[in-house]
């Protein structure tokens, strides 16, 4: 019986990726372990090896195709005697995917609303299309080329060229004295780069996952933090920490957390969660700049995700103002990071249903824009807060506690927070799926807010 | 103990007197501040470096000008001993506006970017990355600085410090880390919390060179500190120094001392202390006379006493510090 060779997931958030290179021909006899192809991922280009032996029947998507979807039929395997004729292949081998996220239950036609306001761009000002990744990238180039004391330290940063290829290509650059490879020691190296900021240097610390960071929760709190205030003023931590937080894809429990609410909670820290490319790029220049220290949490999800992005030599956004995606009159969405996918998906549907949402993008923790929240409240009299974390002392409930204080009387329904569930990430598809936040369940708490 | 002894070869009574002045100084410190704690003018946690005067001093001599220091919160002997003000650790401890962190660091977290002290940390082995990340930072610099990272015998069983050792030997940063071993990681004898007896040699997995050193004889002190710091500054890495010391007071103000001996301090201050054995090569050698001496107490005795009266008198910090220097203002 013919195989059908299939294009494999090598990694946990893979969904498409490109074949570089076949690495054998029509006509040849394979064995298990044999190198077929050279495939890039959203992380790195992998070797794929046969598991059946076999000949190679027909090679069905040529080389340098990207965009194949995971599990389109890529070759097909004879075994002896077997003809291709002999073979029915299959009759759609290949859909080249649009990237972009898993489809969620309800379709939707374009959750890419633009952000009304973009105060920093002036008019005319062309756009490219950039992903997350390469827009963090860019962000440290930049500012690495600005600033020589900017140098970024982390766990495969340099030779391997980035677990998630955000710093693909700047060891090249910039050399092994500002790239610097560590050893896996997060506790040690965070307390070296804080040590660092103290003598002079601007370390961007990249975290393979915010996960690990928790090893290094003391040099970032009591170190990093609080140094300005016990020296009364004298001497602080200008740097950032920044890397994937949040769920990637069924990587269980221990690899999904999303540490907003943790960081946002510390007085002397900056906490940064940007949804866009733009906004990573012009808040992660910013970060890099402040003479604080900066959590900068990203999400792995997002990394292949494309935005539009100004064109500008040098684009920033200053820390601490929201972001408004959409205008509307009946309820206000405030969300952060992924979770503004969701928000943004709510918002079209709710369009459909004759809802105007408004829909703020925090995008900055700490200082957190309460203003932006408050004054949209204010015209739209309910809010619903949308997150990944999970639901105790979260980013939301203390939304919810500012537009109590703030802006009670101004609302007509009760605050709903949309939260991750209060449950360890577990890592069964299904389970997964139940425990993060759905747009189901906002479009559901929207509707409760507004009575209908 | 087992260390080196010290050679009296080629000092200078201008040392001597150097050492003698900087370790009195300490130690009527600290005595004072003792004081004040008894009296409410200090709070919280207050621990004392007496005994252990000859580290820091012996060190301090083997610094250049622009090296780096960071410490525990055992801090305010290497304060003084790096040139920091009497009178600004003093008030500090009483938490006025007129103390290096106006009030708003303490006992435990004071620093001062001119004398290149870097704190004053109340985590337990935290400084130590700090300490070698200063060094880091000497390194991209490219300023030949050397860095000194103390932290105790307790300290030593932290990861961190580990974690710390393994890159500063394979970045070769120009970091000196001092244990100061006193014996006691708060009330636990080394024996009964560290696997080795000569902590420095655990350097051993790292490539760290290292040695045991007197701690009670400042001259053995800065000779190790000279050698240390030579390594360091030609570019080959980091080094450890094992200075075995000995802390006369309680870990801090509160300990009831149930864990040792009142014979075993007393001994120690008897046949080892690091001041009176200077004083006697002072006047053993005829360098000074007694008067000489105590004209130096008196000096001595009245910068102490200028430091409590400003600390007393500085006023509390006013009340719109609470709301200061959390963040450093972003630059237009």
């Amino acid at each position: 019986m013919a195989i059908e060779i299939l294009m494999p997931a090598l990694s946990p958030t893979m969904e498409e990726g490109t074949l570089s290179k076949w690495m054998v021909g029509e006509g040849d006899q394979v064995s298990s372990g044999d190198i077929l192809a050279e495939i890039e991922t959203d992380k790195a280009t992998m070797e794929f090896e046969a598991v059946d032996e076999g000949i190679i029947g027909k090679i069905l998507i040529s080389e340098g195709t990207s965009g194949i979807l995971v599990n389109s039929t890529i070759a097909v395997l004879l075994e002896e005697g077997e003809t291709i004729e002999d073979v029915h292949l299959p009759q759609k081998t290949v859909v080249v995917a649009t990237i972009g996220f898993e489809t969620e239950a309800e379709p939707v036609s374009n959750p890419q609303s633009f952000p009304v306001v973009e105060p920093n761009v002036p008019v005319g000002t062309n756009y490219k299309s950039q992903t997350v990744r390469e827009a963090i990238r860019e962000a440290m180039s930049e500012e690495m080329r600005r600033d020589e004391t900017v140098y970024l330290m982390g766990e495969e940063v340099a030779e391997y060229q980035g677990a998630y290829k955000i710093s693909q290509g700047m060891l090249d650059e910039f050399g092994s004295k500002r790239v610097i490879d560590t050893p896996i020691t997060e506790h040690g190296f965070a307390g070296i780069a804080v040590g660092a900021s103290f003598g002079g240097l601007r370390p961007i610390v990249e975290f393979m996952t915010f996960n690990f960071a928790m090893q290094a929760m003391d040099q970032i709190i009591n170190s990093a933090a609080k140094t300005l205030y016990m020296s009364g003023g004298q001497m602080g931590a200008p740097m950032v920490f920044r890397g994937p937080n949040g769920a990637a894809a069924r990587v269980g429990a221990q690899h999904s957390q999303d540490y907003a609410a943790w960081y946002a909670h510390i007085p002397g820290l900056k906490v940064v969660q940007p949804y866009s490319a733009a906004d990573a790029k012009g808040l992660l220049k910013s970060a890099i700049r402040d003479p604080n220290p900066v959590i900068f949490l990203e999400n792995e999800i997002l990394y292949g995700q494309s935005f539009e992005v100004p064109d500008l030599p040098d684009y920033t956004v200053p820390l601490g103002k929201a972001r408004i995606w959409r205008e509307g009159d009946d309820i206000t969405l405030v969300s952060f990071g992924i979770g503004m996918k969701y928000t943004l998906e709510a918002a079209d549907i709710l369009a459909e249903m004759g809802v105007a949402a408004e829909v703020i993008d925090l995008r900055c923790l700490r200082p957190l824009d309460t203003k932006t929240v408050i004054n949209s409240v204010k015209k739209t009299n309910r809010c619903v807060t949308i997150e990944e974390g999970f639901p105790v002392c979260s980013i939301g409930n203390h939304i919810a506690a500012v537009l109590m204080q703030e802006a009670f009387d101004y609302l007509d329904a009760p605050v709903i927070n949309c939260t991750g569930k209060d449950v360890p990430m577990p890592y069964a598809a299904n389970l997964e799926k139940l425990a993060l936040i759905t747009t189901k369940e906002v479009i559901t708490a929207a509707k409760s807010v507004l009575y209908r | 103990m087992a260390a080196k002894k010290t050679s009296k070869a080629n000092v200078s009574k201008e040392q001597l007197l150097h050492f003698y002045r900087e370790m009195l100084l300490i130690r009527r410190f600290e005595e004072k501040a003792g004081q004040l704690y008894g009296m409410g003018l200090i709070g919280g946690f207050c621990h004392l470096y007496i005994g252990q005067e000859a580290v820091v001093v012996g060190l301090e001599a083997a610094a250049e000008e622009g090296d780096k220091r960071v410490t525990s919160y055992r801090d305010h002997g290497h304060m003084l001993a790096c040139g920091m003000e009497a009178d600004g650790v003093m008030a500090e401890l009483t938490g006025r506006s007129g103390g290096y962190s106006k009030g708003k660091g303490g006992s435990m977290h004071m620093f001062s970017k001119e004398k290149h002290f870097y704190g004053g940390h109340g985590i337990v082995g935290a400084q130590v990355p700090i300490g070698a990340g200063l060094a880091f930072a000497d390194k991209y610099l490219d300023n030949s600085r050397v860095t000194f990272a103390y932290f105790g015998d307790g300290a030593a069983n932290q990861g961190q410090v580990y974690e710390t050792f393994n890159m500063a030997a394979l970045w070769d940063l120009p970091v000196v880390f001092v244990i100061e071993n006193n014996q006691y990681a708060m009330g636990t004898a080394q024996q009964r919390s560290t696997s080795s007896a000569e902590i420095y040699e655990r350097g051993k997995a790292f490539g760290i060179p290292g040695e045991a050193v007197d701690g009670m004889d400042v001259l053995a002190v800065k000779a190790a500190g000279d050698t240390a710091v030579a390594h360091c500054r030609s570019g080959k890495g980091p080094y450890i120094l094992e200075i075995k010391t000995y802390r006369y007071r309680g870990h801090s103000m509160s300990d009831p001392a149930k864990y040792r001996t009142r014979e075993e301090v007393q001994k120690v201050r008897e046949e080892k202390d690091a001041i009176e054995h200077v004083r006697d090569l002072l006047l053993t050698g005829k360098h000074v006379s007694e008067d000489d001496l105590k004209a130096i107490d008196k000096i001595i005795k009245a910068i102490v006493n200028k430091s409590a009266e400003f600390a007393k008198d500085s006023p509390e910090p006013a009340l719109e510090e609470l709301w200061t220097d959390i963040y450093a203002k972003v630059e237009a």
